[in-house]
Formats: structure tokens, C-alpha cells, sequence
């Protein structure tokens, strides 16, 4: 579904050039849900970016359904981290989502049944008529999120949506996530720098290492289908899988800090 | 007045003020400092009898007078269309320029210090150079308004266009959001805060310019016949048509605030969210 070889990222510097990504494959199945976690500063956004087609890569290449990706393919929605500069202010919930299938040029009542449908699958359709900045931040991430659905995409980005909102919102998003991904049956790519919620999340994590950055380990997670936030986060299994990728994230930003701490041991 | 402003804190701290006490009190603060300066104009005029300074009274008197039906069609009418148009105009062009320069940095870098220079040169000098190239005509006083109220407009625009949030634009992008919707629902949408306060500066610039236009050169107006009044020593004439400009610059900016609390709406919800509200 979703292929990405040889990916490489080299932005022109002041001092040099920095080499963000080194070399990124990996390849994501119809209908996976995968997770996507590294240390700060490994290029995340930036990886997610150069599949979104937002951005270039320096060479390799992102391939969608046979598709080479060179500008934002049409079955792609992305969400965003930023989620109150990701909606319009100036437009209601409903339009908010309603936007790009305009542009899709979808006739009035189908935009209406697709909109509906998101937003109450996000329970939201009660908020239809606020503007985005009447909601909390919880709700217009998923605002953005009924967005992303609505637009009916075959793949789905994610860039840490809920790095910004509280614990609880947290949890109950999470959920809602694994619930869409299975009642509209999408390939789910979910970036984020929290293990817990890579685990949780995913069928599969993808470790990425510290920059510049290659695909360090590909976890399958065996947990069963139907995840709990207590249970689930609670079973032996959940910790050890944490355990395991935990310990390669800190191995992996202690390898790249190693030599400045070994010079200051010379001292 | 120290009474006046106790008894007033002392209402809006009451819970059980009534309505009809609270429109009161809210018509008494409106109109408590007009009315001051009104009385002391009076007595001012009053007390020294100078010729040049009628009182309110007289000047009231003559306004009524003077800004009758028939000098209305004539004089305010074609003043205010001129003012309108050469407002829209200005408005329109400067809009217009300023997305097109703010989406461009290579266009910005050749334009912008040629803009600077045309920018700082007091429209009303422009008013002999224009009569000679276009005659004394609507045309002339149309190009001297848009030539003073188009800046603050064209330069807000670009800065607003230049604002737009790049997670916007990556939003748009994603969703393939493009060309016209991609113009209206972003850019002009995104800029409008400035953009709304570039056409408010210009709409004070149209209305001091649409004034000298018709001073200079004109047959009619408003600006014409303040300075015939002026000339003919028809002191409290001059007065009410003074007055006039004054009622109608402040009748645009009231209507200008209203099309800004609508234009705004979602700016000012946003402003407010922010703040906590």
C-alpha cells in the first residue's frame, strides 16, 4: 500500500548540510495500523512531511498504491499536530469538514451525508454549527480528525495529534482512533514520540533511531484485537513490548550523545 | 460630575438596576461630554461675541437652513458618491495588488522600496499634476482618492497575506484546496484582520482627500462649498458645513464598525478564546 525505500533528507545548513533522514524503508499493508515512534529531534515530522508530499526528499523515493509520490496524492489525509491552526477559524465545524470535498467537487447532499457521518462517528455532530474555537482543544482535534475521515482516504497520517491535550482526552482519543480505523477500514500511519501510545495503538511500531536517522527495529505488537485502556495497558505482554522498545530509543539517543559525554570524562 | 460618576459606579454594581435606569445612565455617558463641550462653546461665543465664532444655536439654525433638499442632490450627494467610489476603487486595487505582492517575495524585492518612495508623497500635491493630465473632473478627485487611501490598504494586505499559517497552507495543500477557493476561503479570509484595518485608515484618507479634491478644483461638493462659504464670509454657513463633514465622517466610521463586528466575527471569537473568555 504504502511503500517508502532508500528515503534520505538533507537539509542545507549555515554550517553544512544536516542530514536528517539517512535512509528510511519500509513498507505498510492495506489496512495497517502502524505506529511510528522516535527519540526528539529524529525527523519525525519531517518523514511524515516527505510522505505526505509536502516536502522532497533529498532521493529514495514514497510510493502510495503504485504511485510514486511527488506532490499531496488525492486518497492521503493527514492530521496534524498543531490542531488549532490546522482548522479555519473563520468556518463552522461542519465546513471545516466539509472544505476539501468541495474541492472534490461532491455534490451538496453527499458532502452532507459524508459530514454527518464523521462528525458523529467523532461525537461531534451536536457542534456542527460552532466554530472551531469555541471547542476545547480535545474537540477540535477531532474536528480535524472527522476532517481527515470524511475526505474517505485510503491512507491516513497522523503527526502526534495528541501531544497537545490532557491525559484523559488523551486516552478516550486513542480509542477513538482504534475504532475509525476499523469501522472505515484505512492504512493508518500514527507518528508519535510516547511508547505507550505506540504500543497501545499499534499492530506494528516502527523504531526510528536518533538523527541522522534509519529505521532501527520493526515490532510487531501481538497484543489482542480488542484493546482496554486499563486491561490492555495492565497485561505482561504491553510491558514487555514497552520494555523492549524503550530500551532501543535509550540506547539509541545515548549512542548519538556518546562521544561529547566521553570527552568530558578526559577532563 | 464627581456625583455624576459615583452614582454611576454605584448602579453597575448593583445587581437589581433596572433596564430603563441602565439605558438611561448608558445615554447619559454617551452624551454627557458632547453636551459639556457644546455648553462651553456656548458660553465661549457668548461671553466674547466674536463674529467668527457663532454659537451653536445660530449654527444649528443654519445647518437646517443651508443643508436643504435641493443643496443635498447638489453638493452632499455627488461628494459622497465620489467619496464611495473612489473608496471601493482604492479598496479594490489595493486588495488586489497586495495578495499579489505578498504571495510573490521576487515581486515584493523589485517593488517595494518604488512603493516606499510613491507611498511618501503626500497625495495633495498630486492634485495640480492630476488636474493638468486629466482636467478638473469626477476622474481627477476619483484618482486623487485612491492615490491617499490605496497605501494603508495595499501594505496591510501584503502583510496579511504574508501571515497566513503555514499550517494552513500545508492543510490546504493535503486536501488539494486550490486556485479560487484556495484565494478566497485562505488568503483573503487569513489577511482579513489587516486587511480591515488598512481600509479603515484609508477610509479617513478618502474622506480628507474627497474634501481638498473638490477645494482645489470643483464646481460642487462639499469641499467647494465650505470654501465659497469661507470666501463670502458666511460664517455660520461655513460652521454648519464643517459640521456636516464632521457628522458624515463619523456616520461612515459607525457603518465601518458595523461591517467589521461581521467581517471580524470569527477573529474577534478567536481573540476572546485566547484570552480565556
Amino acid at each position: 500500500m504504502l511503500d517508502v525505500t532508500g528515503l534520505q533528507k538533507i537539509y542545507p545548513g549555515q554550517q553544512g548540510e544536516v542530514e536528517a533522514l539517512r535512509d528510511l524503508t519500509f513498507d505498510l499493508g492495506e489496512g495497517e495500523l502502524a505506529c511510528l515512534v522516535g527519540p526528539s529531534g529524529c525527523g519525525k515530522t519531517t518523514l511524515l512531511k516527505c510522505i505526505a508530499g509536502l516536502m522532497r526528499p533529498s532521493s529514495g523515493s514514497v510510493v502510495l498504491a503504485g504511485t510514486s509520490v511527488t506532490g499531496p496524492p488525492p486518497d492521503m489525509a493527514v492530521v496534524f499536530q498543531e490542531y488549532g491552526r490546522s482548522l479555519f477559524p473563520w468556518l463552522r465545524v461542519r465546513d471545516n469538514v466539509e472544505l476539501p470535498l468541495k474541492e472534490k467537487k461532491l455534490p451538496k447532499q453527499r458532502r452532507r451525508e459524508l459530514s454527518d457521518e464523521a462528525l458523529d462517528a467523532v461525537g461531534l455532530l451536536k457542534s456542527a454549527d460552532a466554530y472551531p474555537w469555541q471547542l476545547s482543544g480535545g474537540m477540535q482535534q477531532r474536528v480535524a480528525i472527522a476532517r481527515a475521515i470524511a475526505y474517505e482516504p485510503r491512507v491516513l497520517l497522523m503527526d502526534e495529534p495528541f501531544a497537545a491535550v490532557d491525559a484523559q482526552t488523551r486516552a478516550d482519543l486513542e480509542d477513538l482512533i482504534r475504532t475509525l480505523w476499523k469501522r472505515f477500514s484505512m492504512t493508518v500511519l500514527f507518528v508519535t514520540h510516547d511508547i505507550d501510545e505506540a504500543v497501545y495503538l499499534g499492530e506494528r511500531v516502527l523504531v526510528m533511531s536518533s538523527s541522522p536517522t534509519i529505521i532501527q527495529d520493526d515490532v510487531t505488537i501481538d497484543l489482542p484485537d480488542e484493546r482496554d485502556q486499563i486491561n490492555t495497558r495492565g497485561e505482561h505482554r504491553f510491558a514487555e513490548l514497552r520494555t523492549r522498545i524503550y530500551a532501543e530509543i535509550r540506547n539509541a539517543s545515548q549512542s548519538a550523545t556518546a562521544q561529547p559525554q566521553e570527552a568530558g570524562k578526559a577532563h | 460630575m464627581s456625583a455624576a460618576s459615583t452614582d454611576t459606579r454605584d448602579a453597575a454594581r448593583r445587581p437589581g438596576a433596572s433596564g430603563a435606569s441602565r439605558i438611561a445612565l448608558r445615554a447619559l455617558h454617551l452624551l454627557l461630554l458632547p453636551l459639556v463641550l457644546i455648553g462651553a462653546w456656548w458660553l465661549a461665543s457668548a461671553v466674547t461675541g466674536l463674529y467668527y465664532l457663532p454659537t451653536p444655536g445660530e449654527i444649528a439654525a443654519t445647518f437646517v437652513e443651508v443643508w436643504g433638499a435641493e443643496r443635498l442632490a447638489a453638493d452632499v450627494l455627488p461628494s459622497i458618491g465620489r467619496l464611495i467610489g473612489g473608496f471601493t476603487l482604492g479598496s479594490v486595487l489595493g486588495v488586489a495588488l497586495g495578495v499579489v505582492l505578498g504571495l510573490s517575495a521576487r515581486l515584493r524585492a523589485v517593488l517595494e522600496p518604488v512603493l516606499e518612495f510613491f507611498r511618501a508623497i503626500p497625495p495633495p500635491v498630486l492634485v495640480p499634476l492630476l488636474m493638468l493630465f486629466m482636467g478638473v473632473n469626477t476622474t481627477m478627485k476619483l484618482a486623487v482618492i485612491v492615490s491617499g487611501c490605496i497605501w494603508p490598504i495595499l501594505l496591510n494586505t501584503i502583510e496579511g497575506v504574508r501571515a497566513v499559517d503555514p499550517v494552513l497552507i500545508d492543510t490546504c495543500r493535503c486536501y488539494g484546496v486550490r486556485g479560487r477557493r484556495w484565494l478566497t476561503t485562505l488568503v483573503l479570509r487569513s489577511a482579513s484582520p489587516q486587511i480591515m484595518a488598512g481600509m479603515r485608515q484609508g477610509l479617513s484618507i478618502a474622506i480628507i482627500l474627497m474634501v481638498i479634491s473638490e477645494m482645489f478644483a470643483s464646481s460642487s461638493g462639499l469641499g467647494y462649498t465650505i470654501i465659497q462659504f469661507q470666501r463670502s464670509f458666511a460664517i455660520p454657513e461655513m460652521w454648519s458645513g464643517i459640521l456636516l463633514l464632521g457628522l458624515l465622517g463619523f456616520g461612515l466610521s459607525v457603518l465601518f464598525g458595523l461591517a467589521e463586528r461581521r467581517v471580524l466575527y470569527w477573529y474577534n471569537g478567536v481573540r476572546a478564546a485566547a484570552r480565556g473568555e
